[in-house]
């Protein structure tokens, strides 16, 4: 079988190459037309500038004196530049009342399995959902998914009841049950959906293939799932980081199992306010989610089912 | 290798009344190539997927060689499937793609290795075999759904449209292609496909569905020349056969003045539901180009004229005291006659030409049942 000789006379890369100036071309004078008002770039300029002054506020205000702090705004720190890096030590220690050390390893010893118990199980119950026919399947996933209407709050009192029932209490599985619990609605809706988009052709030219439902999922399916489970991992990750409420109830005030957000809102609340420990702590607690976030969001792309099926 | 019998095999959807295959009665010999046509939704398709595996028989028997696989699991079958969209796994190279069926079956990594290479040898795929399937054209891509297929040595080929994603030129090249290749392979084949030509030149025989019902199974010569109803006779053959229902009075078929003679055989083949009518067909080549006045020509007033260089067709319709009565249909449509003409003769438009059926090449059906009458 010989491939097919291009009807003109220029090679299949020049081809592409017009193709893709001309499209590209295209697209880019339409986006530079809707883009280009004046006013639209102004406003646009103006939130910007009002979105990112007090981020920038609190950034200024982290590496100045305690002192300085204390008695003037962070916005005299261009007339009078005095920098210090003895907040973020001490926000960093993991002694003294002030350190946020130990909280800091709480967070990611709750984040990691928080994120990885609830992807994994949505996974499979995903798959079963979306590629196993079974009897009450419809009802069942409706069922799952209406589980996201429970608020959490009310779910807390019980949960925590049981936990301490279960003799769990104040250790770290009540936090990653508990975040696992309410992320697995979401997520298995999430992953069902995106599973539900590959084309059934492919499943079963695996099953064709003699590839059994492990075989599916795993050689197959997951492959292709990389950016559903990059993105709601990220998700995920930034919940479980942020979240002040479930790690408040079933890990209390002590720094045993509490993250860095418990030892932030003890910082801004029980003995004063300590402003220059707040500032970095917050930064410090930011960080992760940005490295994160870029590192994981080259999974974003889109596209990775190109080229499996038609032409 | 193997014969395949679909013995009353049976599928009806859920929720559906109607089944979608009724009762498919065919055998497919041993090193057959043989096509399923139909128009959309007419059963081919499920036909197919039910001999796959991929869809449960309701009723009756499927038998690969004398196994019977009505139950069987896919992978166990020994079949393999080329899919209409190829469905190949977009994260694999194309050679994991062709040896995934192997690796699965735990054979080892140098066979696998050596199968797939020699695969991709008849299909010219050498030099692609690192690449990712969204780096190869479709033609590339759709030989790469060949590949996977052929590299399992099954017993039966199953191949559901694999052409119809395809441009026009290509499509003819890779139809001979695939052809020839299931003739030097001597896998048993089921092809399916809505395009007659595809099925007049690949298949060894034809099986035409309709609604689910098989309509007539031979070869490609038996499908155009005694097409065994109105429906095949319709479906096979490009341009399409013209088919008027008309009253019969002594002998003749009445087309308004124009007499058309019946076989006597024929007359007294037809039976009460026929209500004294009968349901002549001719193909476009069938016509003669008579002068004006010739007795019993059908007046034909030319709208477009198709030239093909080798061939010209003649799209009209009845015109004068036959016109606009509903008593013609082709493939152009209610009251169109297609004709074919000397293409270094072609009227011009808005002419009319008279035309005569050569003697012998009409087809005649029951009125009533529209199946072929034997004359």
């Amino acid at each position: 079988m010989s491939t097919v000789t291009p009807q003109l006379d220029l090679t299949p890369e020049e081809r592409a190459a017009l193709q893709a100036r001309s499209a590209a071309g295209r697209a880019a004078i339409n986006a530079k037309k809707k883009l280009t008002s004046p006013w639209a770039s102004f406003v646009a300029v103006v939130l910007a500038f009002l979105w990112t002054v007090p981020t920038f506020g609190l950034l200024v205000t982290s590496f100045r004196p305690e002192l300085a702090i204390k008695t003037s705004g962070w916005w005299t720190f261009f007339a009078n530049p005095e920098t210090t890096l003895d907040n973020y030590k001490a926000v960093l220690s993991t002694e003294g009342s002030s350190g946020l050390g130990a909280y800091f390893v709480n967070s990611f010893v709750i984040v990691i399995p928080a994120v990885i118990i609830p992807i994994c199980l949505a996974i499979l119950a995903a798959y079963a959902f979306a590629w196993i026919d079974f009897r009450g399947r419809n009802a069942l996933f409706v069922a799952v998914f209406a589980l996201q209407i429970v608020p959490i709050q009310v779910t807390l009192i019980p949960l925590l009841t049981l936990y301490v029932d279960a003799g769990l209490a104040g250790t770290f599985w009540t936090i990653w049950l508990s975040h696992s619990i309410f992320a697995l609605p979401l997520a298995i809706f999430i992953l069902h959906n995106f599973m539900k988009e590959i084309p059934k052709e492919l499943i079963e030219a695996a099953r064709m293939d003699g590839a059994g439902h492990v075989k599916i999922l795993f050689r197959v399916l997951l492959p292709l799932m990389k950016p559903a489970i990059a993105a709601f991992g990220i998700f995920q990750f930034l919940w479980v980081w942020n979240d002040l409420l479930v790690a408040l109830t079933f890990a209390g005030g002590g720094t045993a199992v509490a993250p860095i957000t418990v030892g932030l809102a003890n910082l801004s609340g029980t003995r004063d306010t300590a402003w220059h420990l707040l500032s970095a702590g917050s930064f410090v607690a930011i960080i992760v989610p940005v490295v994160v976030f870029i590192a994981l969001q080259r999974y974003f792309v889109r596209g990775l089912l190109a080229g499996g099926l038609k032409g | 290798m193997a014969t395949v019998t679909f013995d009353k095999a049976t599928r009806i959807y859920p929720g559906t009344e109607r089944p979608a295959v009724d009762a498919l009665d065919l055998a497919v010999e041993d090193g057959e190539f043989l096509v399923l046509v139909g128009p959309s939704g007419c059963g081919k398709s499920t036909s197919l997927r039910m001999l796959a595996g991929l869809e449960d028989v309701n009723a009756g028997r499927i038998l690969i060689g004398d196994r019977d696989v009505t139950d069987v699991q896919p992978k166990d079958r020994d079949i393999a499937m080329v899919f209409q969209n190829y469905a190949l796994y977009p994260h694999m190279t194309v050679a994991d793609n062709m040896g995934f069926a192997l690796k699965i079956a735990g054979k080892p990594k140098a066979e696998i290795r050596s199968r797939v290479e020699e695969a991709a040898k008849i299909l010219d795929l050498t030099e692609y075999l690192d690449r990712k399937p969204k780096a190869l054209s479709g033609g590339q891509r759709q030989r790469v759904a060949m590949g996977r297929a052929i590299v399992r040595q099954p017993q039966v080929f199953l191949m559901d449209e694999p052409l119809s994603n395809l441009d026009a030129k290509l499509r003819v090249q890779t139809r001979t292609q695939i052809a020839s290749l299931q003739r030097r392979l001597g896998v048993t084949t089921v092809y399916v496909t809505h395009d007659q030509t595809e099925a007049l030149t690949m298949g060894d025989r034809i099986a035409v569905l309709k609604d689910g019902l098989l309509q007539q199974v031979g070869t490609p010569r038996d499908m155009y020349d005694t097409p065994a109803n109105v429906f095949v006779a319709g479906f096979i053959g490009s341009p399409a056969m013209n088919l008027g229902t008309f009253s019969l009075a002594e002998g003749y078929a009445q087309l308004g003045s124009t007499k058309i003679s019946v076989p006597r055989t024929a007359v007294t083949a037809l039976g009460a539901d026929d209500n004294a009518k009968i349901t002549i067909g001719f193909r476009p080549e069938s016509l003669d180009v008579v002068p004006a006045g010739t007795p019993d020509s059908i007046p034909v007033l030319v709208n477009i004229v198709e030239e093909l260089g080798s061939d010209a067709f003649v799209y009209g319709e009845l015109t004068g005291e036959l016109g606009s009565k509903g008593l013609l249909h082709s493939g152009a449509g209610e009251d169109q006659v297609i004709v074919r003409v000397d293409p270094r003769k072609v009227p011009a438009k808005g002419e009319t030409i008279h035309v005569t059926i050569r003697t012998g090449e009409q087809h005649l059906f029951h009125a009533g049942s529209g199946l072929r009458i034997d004359a």
